[in-house]
């Protein structure tokens, strides 16, 4: 008879401190595949997983020029190329004129990359999760603290790595997330 | 025991009330905010206030219906005065719009933590704002179902917007600044959407709650670039939250109209934009904090602050007024030198006296602690001050046209009762949709106050 | 075939139709059928849906929704106007075009046609174009020596009254339709009981008879009916210079004043460049042609005494204001100084200080000078003026006598007093009143109406609108309108004129001549041929032109060799040439002018007079002229009573206050207007309101004074006045009416006087800054075609208004209504704002049409977010209609104030009339959409076309702009400003020109000359008079 497969093994803390903590014995033990889940932003748990490159503010940057550069185009292009009309004896460039909408355009783009491309590398929407199917995982956005390490880890061994959680301070209710 | 001490420590370190009362859990928290939205049971005042706002939105529907099948021509406004109550209420909520980003982006930036308690429903304030603003550039148009020609689409005419207008401008700054805030907002909303999620009893609401919050887990990872993403867009919001009103300012300092064509009006728009916004922040806070017993979370410190920053924006506002003349003397132009002379002295000198005594005069009460701390009186300031903002634009808008260069062309206007049921209308629609919000979302960042918490600390050196 | 022909077959080949061709083709088609299936489809309520459309395939679609049903709908609609166009035909009868080329109708060309407008006893030459069979627009006839290409409002308007739906459409018994046949059935009876009585019972009453042919058929129907009698009343009717004649000549001699000749000119209450007074468009153009300061000759110099303020008045180099009595008084006073033995001479302040420099003036401009009565001053006036020109030997120089215009000239007010008489005294058995409206405007104190329809047993009425008479009369026969009937005239100077018509009778209506036809047993002759006939006989007579015959003047056409010969020219041209009266040498007989005034005046006097707009009150349903701001005041659709700022004070009466007007023992109310410079103690009154049955547009508006006017003081008499607590709103069109601000005077209309200016032309523009072109950080644009540009020279403008209704007829501008105007919402494209300058009681007053400057640097058209108003490569300033959302910011940033909005839907798109009135090349603007003056872009585009097929530039003779061609002064001057020959470069190149608000940097292609004034040193500058 074959088991189900194993997602990971999650562990529940009280405080973030304990999370914190734990977190980094974890990658000192040289676990990579893990992460962990806290109902408010936690400082410095990220790179204590070992999550390095945020690529956000790149991104970002990248919207924003495309759209400067295509909000002063569209407008030189209409109002100069496409269909130029004397229009208040303002020469058909009005540069200073366009620079309004070149603003906006800019700030569009730049926001909209921001907050898709926030979504995009969290890989979100993403309706199912296994660690869905952990019932005291629901408090993880309530007031709990959990460190999920992943069996997809080469140094992943569910008695090991249980022993080793049950290890931890603070660490309790270790389970195991079923596919 | 010392999770209490910390709560006192936070607001003894302030030496001002603090910002949330002491006794709070993550668990606490959470719950308490989560159950308006999920257990609460509907109660009688709200039901009567819905309906009291969405007879005023229903009469909206009524003076709208109206309009586009008389025409413009049912208002008061004519020529040489354009443009009447449509524009001056257009800039009135566009103002208004303004304190919701700026207290979500400024305010963060500027690590203001206080503001994480009221800036859930700012922004939802300022999209319904922004909402009810944008109608009017369109109602107004004498041709509105051709509003779509503003926008440059592609078209088999070639035709394309006119970008060296303002209205123009308006167009992309105010659906832009729109954008941005619902952004801003949902971002927000995402984590909390996931507590609801998971808090919720009722299999509907999980459904819904859970597809909003598109799977949110709280993952490390995520809340990393979560957190620079909202840092970023709140760098985005902070020069856009500025430009808004400097672009509706535009629509009069590009025109060659005397009270118009000014430089100062970019800065004075937006103090004047802060200052309404935060008046209606009062608004919408001292009663919401009372009905759902929310005076934990929003203190008398919040109200203060803002009363602070009313005083502010208030003093800048005057500043303008007294610009104004005053530039018109340095500058020596007769047309604008009259403009002045006829607000105090003309037909509209009362408008003029009431707007100095609304917006200068009576917010100088703000001075005094004890004002900034009785939330009865701090409301009624707001009230006083959003009219009076309302009637500054008025005054910007109405009279300087009224009286311009050529004599033979001087005119008044005199508003309609479809003037009226319009303006009224859509505050009353603003309310309808402000009592909804706060039914079925979160009406206050709950992820945001878990930080507030001491145990959100991590006491460890890394 | 002529050369121009086969030039014009190149250009469109078949396109050529022959009028004939055209005539046979809609002759044979059924009109009114479809006018019975338009008018069910104009009641169906989804078919002015459909109609409402802006624009047929417009943006618009979605709003009414587009159904298959509302389609096939909207199909079967304008198939019905198709069915209508094709019902207006041309008369049956030969016209003949005013044009040099072959007379064809090219589909989209209109065509034009010389006739004439009769009005208050003379007739105003006209042009009038034709589009496809269809009169558009009314221009003055070029030609013609009474209107030398000028015309006035009240020709200008009469397109509208043709096309007025409230017209009546039938004949009509008890107000039951009638066939004209039944009619004439019912009067043979009648005809053959007066012959039995020779006519002692039958009755004709008309208004001031000048046609020829009229005339004569009275002549003989008075044979035929030798008992039966001819009354004739206008209301504003001209008894008093008639009987000023009398006194003065003994015959009933007309005037005629040569004003390009006069250096300076004495108005007793003469509004004598207004269109109400005979000749003044000819008038206006020779007065302004003495106005300029850059013509050879040297200004003239205008003295205006007057009871109210007229538009001469503002033109005054002095204008006296004086109440009636005082104005004898001083009169009287003028001619004593200049040499006339005439007692009661007074001139106390102002007249008084007056009478010295006055004097002295037209002493030393004996022969150069002419002084003119007021249409409605007492007799004795007019002979004093006789005499003073007499004196100052100005007869045969500036002043010539010629013999009357109407056919039959008597005392009107004592004709209609017999004819009443008679009524009363029931010898009146048939009555037929052939135009006017005597039961509204003669004086109530006659009763005519309730005794008519006592004590005459059969009334008839001819007339155009089914009025006030025509409800006291049992037979209406519907009158045809000058536009669809043949007929003749004569101008005031006696040019014969034929009137030809352009279109058919819209409802079969008959002229006067054909009514009377069957008294002078001509039984259904058509006009055409009456008049026809009528001319034959005057060729026979004249045949051996005999000197003695060219002397007596009447009717003199050249020796004939044929009478087409003699007819075809005459109606081409508009008039037969040579008709004209000779001046005659009046023997001035020894004059009594009586005492003069005696006693003290009345505590308050009322003077009466025809409304500038509506005049007696017959053109009461026409919009436009109700529209029409009134010339100074600026009233629209009232007549307002006219009361002095002192006596309001005084009576505490302010603006819209209504009062009691008591004469006698009749009562009137009246609407209180505080107008500046109206003399103290003195209120005018405008009659021709108060209308009961004028129609749907003029019924009710205003107050109806012919209730207290009576037939002894007609024009001028004591009055009692008492306010009622009342209110009545009365809608003028301009907000202020002063440059003055509480912080100092904004240059608007520069002036000075003509010494100041001649020493320093500097002068106009000395505190006027116009930025230079070179002071902009952007490129200028260039003009290389042409560069359109207008000049409009304040010192000529007679604010007479001409301007404004001829563009208003030429672009379909619409009126919005009273309430609509009180809100500041008219439309006209063109204004003359009018500006008092100085003292409130004695102000001077100047005249500023203004249209659109088609500013180079527009500010309009930066701040449109759609660009429905942008800049064309001529400089011109384009509206595109069907771009413009309506946002009217456009508006709000014109410092001119020039654009016009349809806040509402304006334009009536159902009423079929205003179809066919509307000028086809012009776009008919909707709801929501902004408009302003073109330069009549249409007219522009014409003639770049036809000059491009002629590969040549424009000429500056092909094209005129609507107002500058009505202009009776000359005051609008349009052209091409690339060629510096061009009349409008050269204008602007003088020191006079200046840009309205060019200190804003606007670059205005209109410009102004400033307003040249020529004050008498000896006198106080009118600025700082009293």
């Amino acid at each position: 008879m074959s088991r189900v497969p194993v997602y990971g093994l999650l562990a529940e803390f009280d405080n973030p401190t304990d999370l914190l903590l734990a977190a980094r014995r974890a990658h000192e033990e040289g676990y990579r595949k893990m992460d962990g889940y806290s109902p408010f932003p936690v400082e410095g748990l990220a790179e204590a997983i070992g999550f390095e490159r945020d690529r956000m503010p790149l991104v970002v940057l990248v919207g924003g020029l495309l759209g400067c550069a295509g909000g002063y185009l569209m407008q030189w292009w209409m109002s100069a190329v496409s269909y130029p009309i004397n229009s208040g004896g303002k020469p058909y460039n009005s540069w200073p004129a366009f620079l309004v909408v070149t603003f906006e355009v800019t700030i569009l783009c730049a926001a909209l990359s921001a907050l898709f491309g926030m979504l995009g590398l969290n890989g979100l929407p993403m309706p199912y999760h296994p660690l869905f199917h952990c019932p005291r995982f629901e408090f993880a956005t309530r007031d709990r603290f959990f460190l999920c390490i992943e069996a997809s880890d080469p140094r992943f061994d569910l008695a090991g790595t249980r022993r080793f959680l049950e290890g931890l301070s603070g660490g309790h209710g270790i389970s195991e997330v079923p596919y | 025991m010392e999770q209490k001490d910390r709560v006192e420590e936070i607001s003894v370190r302030h030496g001002r009330p603090p910002v949330m009362a002491p006794g709070y859990t993550f668990a606490t928290i959470t719950d308490k905010i989560s159950s308006i939205v999920l257990t609460r049971p509907v109660s009688l005042g709200w039901l009567m206030g819905v309906g009291f706002a969405s007879l005023w939105a229903f009469i909206l529907l009524f003076a709208v219906s109206y309009l586009f099948y008389q025409g413009v021509g049912i208002w008061g406004v004519n020529i040489p005065i354009g443009w009447g109550f449509a524009i001056v209420s257009f800039v009135w909520w566009v103002g208004i719009g303004h304190a919701g980003t700026l207290i979500s982006a400024i305010l963060l930036l500027l690590r203001q933590s206080w503001r994480n308690s009221i800036n859930r429903f700012a922004e939802a304030m300022t999209l319904f704002a922004v909402a009810c603003a944008g109608m009017f550039p369109i109602l107004h148009l004498g041709r509105p179902w051709l509003a779509y020609w503003l926008f440059p689409y592609p078209n088999t005419m070639n035709v394309w917007p006119q970008f060296r207008s303002p209205l123009v401008w308006d167009v992309f700054a105010v659906s832009t600044y729109f954008t941005v805030s619902a952004l801003f907002w949902y971002q927000g909303l995402i984590p909390d959407l996931a507590t609801l999620r998971d808090r919720a009893v009722n299999r509907y609401a999980r459904t819904i709650y859970g597809f909003l919050a598109m799977g949110w887990r709280g993952s490390a990872r995520h809340w990393k670039r979560y957190h620079t993403a909202y840092l970023l867009l709140a760098g985005l919001a902070t020069p856009l939250v500025l430009s808004v009103h400097t672009v509706v300012s535009f629509d009069f300092t590009i025109a060659v109209v005397p009270g118009w064509h000014s430089t100062i009006f970019p800065p004075f728009f937006v103090a004047g934009a802060i200052y309404s916004g935060f008046a209606m922040v009062l608004i919408l806070a001292i009663p919401i904090r009372h009905f759902y017993g929310l005076e934990d979370f929003v203190t008398i410190r919040h109200l203060e602050n803002s009363g602070m920053i009313m005083l502010a924006t208030g003093l800048i506002v005057a500043y303008g007024y007294i610009m104004e003349p005053f530039m018109a003397w340095l500058g020596g132009n007769k047309y604008d030198l009259y403009q002045f002379w006829d607000r105090a002295h003309g037909p509209y000198w009362w408008v003029f006296l009431s707007l100095i005594t609304m917006n200068v005069v009576i917010p100088q009460l703000l001075w005094i602690p004890k004002m900034r701390r009785k939330p009865g009186w701090l409301f009624l300031i707001s009230l006083d001050v959003l009219i009076g903002m309302w009637i500054e634009r008025f005054v910007i808008v109405v009279i300087s046209l009224h009286r311009d260069f050529l004599t033979s062309s001087w005119g008044m206007y005199y508003p309609t009762r479809w003037d009226w049921f319009t303006l009224l209308g859509t505050v009353g629609f603003f309310f309808m949709c402000m009592l909804l919000f706060l039914r079925v979302l979160p009406m206050i960042s709950i992820f945001e106050l878990r930080e507030l918490l001491p145990e959100a600390e991590v006491k460890v050196e890394s | 075939m002529g050369a121009e022909e086969k030039a014009h077959h190149a250009v469109c080949p078949g396109k050529k139709h022959n009028l004939e061709e055209i005539r046979e083709k809609l002759a044979s088609e059924d009109g009114p059928r479809y006018w019975r299936s338009l008018e069910e489809l104009a009641g169906d309520p989804a078919f002015q849906e459909q109609v409402k459309r802006e624009f047929p395939r417009g943006a618009s679609e979605w709003l009414e929704g587009f159904s298959r049903r509302g389609f096939l709908q909207l199909m079967g609609a304008s198939l019905a106007l198709a069915g209508l166009t094709s019902c207006t035909k041309q008369p049956l009868e030969p016209i003949v075009p005013y044009v040099k080329q072959p007379e064809e109708m090219v589909p989209g060309r209109p065509l034009f046609f010389a006739t004439a407008m009769e009005m208050g006893g003379h007739a105003r030459p006209l042009l009038v174009e034709s589009h496809m069979g269809r009169p558009t627009k009314v221009e003055g006839n070029p030609d013609h020596p009474a209107s030398l290409g000028g015309s006035d409002i009240f020709s200008q308007a009469s397109v509208l009254e043709l096309y007025d739906p409230d017209r009546s459409p039938a004949v009509a018994y008890q107000g039951e339709i009638r066939s004209y046949a039944a009619f004439l059935g019912a009067m043979q009876s009648q005809l053959a009981a007066q012959r039995l009585a020779q006519g002692a019972g039958l009755r004709f009453l008309t208004r001031t008879v000048v046609s020829p042919t009229l005339g004569d058929q009275l002549k003989t129907a008075l044979q035929v009916f030798p008992k039966a009698k001819w009354h004739q009343y206008e209301a504003a009717n001209r008894d008093n210079a008639r009987a000023g004649a009398m006194m003065a000549f003994g015959e009933p001699l007309e005037t005629q004043y040569r004003l390009a000749e006069a250096d300076v000119i004495l108005s007793l209450d003469a509004d004598f460049l207004y269109p109400t007074f005979p000749g003044a468009v000819r008038y206006a153009r020779d007065w302004a042609s003495r106005r300029r300061p850059e013509s050879s000759r040297a200004m003239s110099r205008l003295y205006v005494a007057e009871t109210t303020y007229t538009a001469t008045g503002g033109k005054a180099d002095h204008r006296l204001p004086l109440r009636q009595m005082e104005l004898e008084q001083f009169a009287r006073a003028v001619a004593q100084g200049v040499g006339v033995n005439a007692a009661g001479a007074t001139a106390k302040g102002m007249a008084g200080t007056w009478l010295p420099a006055l004097v002295k003036d037209l002493q030393q401009h004996k022969g150069n000078c002419v002084v003119i009565p007021g249409e409605y001053q007492p007799p004795v006036m007019h002979a004093l003026a006789h005499a003073m020109n007499a004196a100052l030997g100005n007869v045969g120089r500036t002043v010539f006598y010629t013999e009357a215009v109407a056919a039959n000239p008597v005392d009107q007010n004592q004709s209609v007093s017999e004819l009443v008489e008679d009524m009363k005294a029931g010898q009146v058995q048939v009555l037929v009143i052939l135009g006017g409206n005597p039961v509204y405007d003669t004086p109530a104190e006659l009763g005519f109406g309730l005794i008519m329809k006592e004590k005459v047993p059969l009334r008839v009425h001819h007339g155009l609108y089914q009025d006030e008479t025509a409800q006291f009369c049992q037979w209406h026969i519907n009158a045809a309108h000058y536009l669809e009937a043949w007929g003749d005239t004569r101008a005031y100077d006696g040019t014969a004129t034929i009137v030809q018509p352009l279109i058919a009778p819209l409802y079969n209506g008959k002229t006067d001549t054909e009514v009377l036809a069957i008294f002078t047993g001509q039984g259904e002759t058509k006009a055409y041929d009456i008049v026809r006939a009528y001319w034959q006989r005057q060729l026979q007579k004249q045949a051996p032109a005999t000197p003695a015959a060219r002397g007596k003047g009447k009717a003199a056409p050249p020796p004939a060799v044929d009478f087409e010969g003699f007819w075809r020219p005459a109606v081409h041209d508009g008039f037969i040439s040579g008709t004209a009266f000779q001046p005659r040498q009046a023997q001035l007989k020894s004059i009594d002018f009586g005492p003069g005034p005696q006693g003290s005046p009345p505590a308050l006097e009322i003077n009466f007079r025809p409304d500038p707009s509506v005049f007696d009150g017959r053109f009461s349903n026409n919009a436009w002229l109700q529209e029409l701001p009134k010339p100074v005041n600026k009233l629209t659709w009232d007549n307002g009573l006219l009361v002095g700022v002192e006596t309001a004070r005084q009576m505490g009466l302010k603006v819209n206050d209504v009062v009691e007007l008591k004469i006698g023992n009749r009562t009137q109310q009246a609407a209180v207007w505080v107008q500046a410079g109206q003399p103290a103690n003195v209120v005018t009154g405008f009659l021709g309101y108060g209308r009961r049955f004028a129609g749907r547009t003029g019924t009710g508006f205003g107050f109806d004074l012919y209730r207290i006017r009576t037939m002894k003081e007609p024009w001028s008499t004591a009055v009692e006045m008492r306010k009622t607590g009342d209110t009545y709103l009365l809608a003028s069109t301009q907000g202020q009416q002063s440059m003055d601000t509480q912080l100092g005077t904004r240059d608007l209309v520069i002036s000075a006087t003509a010494s100041e200016y001649g020493k320093d032309p500097g002068i106009i523009l000395r505190h006027h800054e116009t930025p230079a072109k070179d002071e902009t950080l952007y490129y200028n644009y260039e003009y290389k075609s042409y560069a359109w540009g207008m000049s409009i020279d304040l010192s000529a403008c007679v604010g007479c208004n001409a301007c404004i209704l001829a563009c208003q007829s030429e672009n379909n501008i619409a009126v919005v209504g009273k309430d609509q105007v009180n809100k500041g919402r008219h439309m006209h494209w063109i204004r003359v704002d009018t500006y008092y300058e100085g003292d409130r009681d004695n102000p001077k007053a100047y005249f500023q049409p203004v249209p659109c400057m088609q500013c180079e640097n527009a500010p309009c058209e930066y701040v449109c977010p759609v660009g429905a108003t942008v800049h064309s490569s001529e400089g011109l300033n384009d509206m595109v209609y069907n771009r413009c959302v309506g946002t009217r910011y456009c508006s709000n940033n014109c410092p001119y104030k020039v654009r016009r909005f349809n806040f509402m839907l304006w334009q009536d798109w159902n009423t079929p009339q205003f179809k066919m009135m509307r000028n086809p090349e012009v776009s008919v603007r909707s709801r929501g959409v902004m408009e302003k003056c073109t330069y009549c872009v249409q007219r522009i585009t014409q003639a770049r076309i036809d000059s491009e097929r002629e590969d040549r530039k424009v000429r500056e003779a092909d094209l005129l702009t609507a107002c500058q061609q009505a202009c009776p002064a000359d005051a609008i001057v349009f052209g091409d400003l690339n060629n510096a020959e061009n009349r409008v470069s050269k204008l602007k190149s003088t020191a006079r020109n200046y840009g309205l608000l060019a200190d804003l940097n606007t670059r205005p292609r209109t410009t102004y000359l400033a307003a040249i004034n020529n004050p008498n040193p000896e006198l106080p500058a009118p600025a700082e008079q009293n």
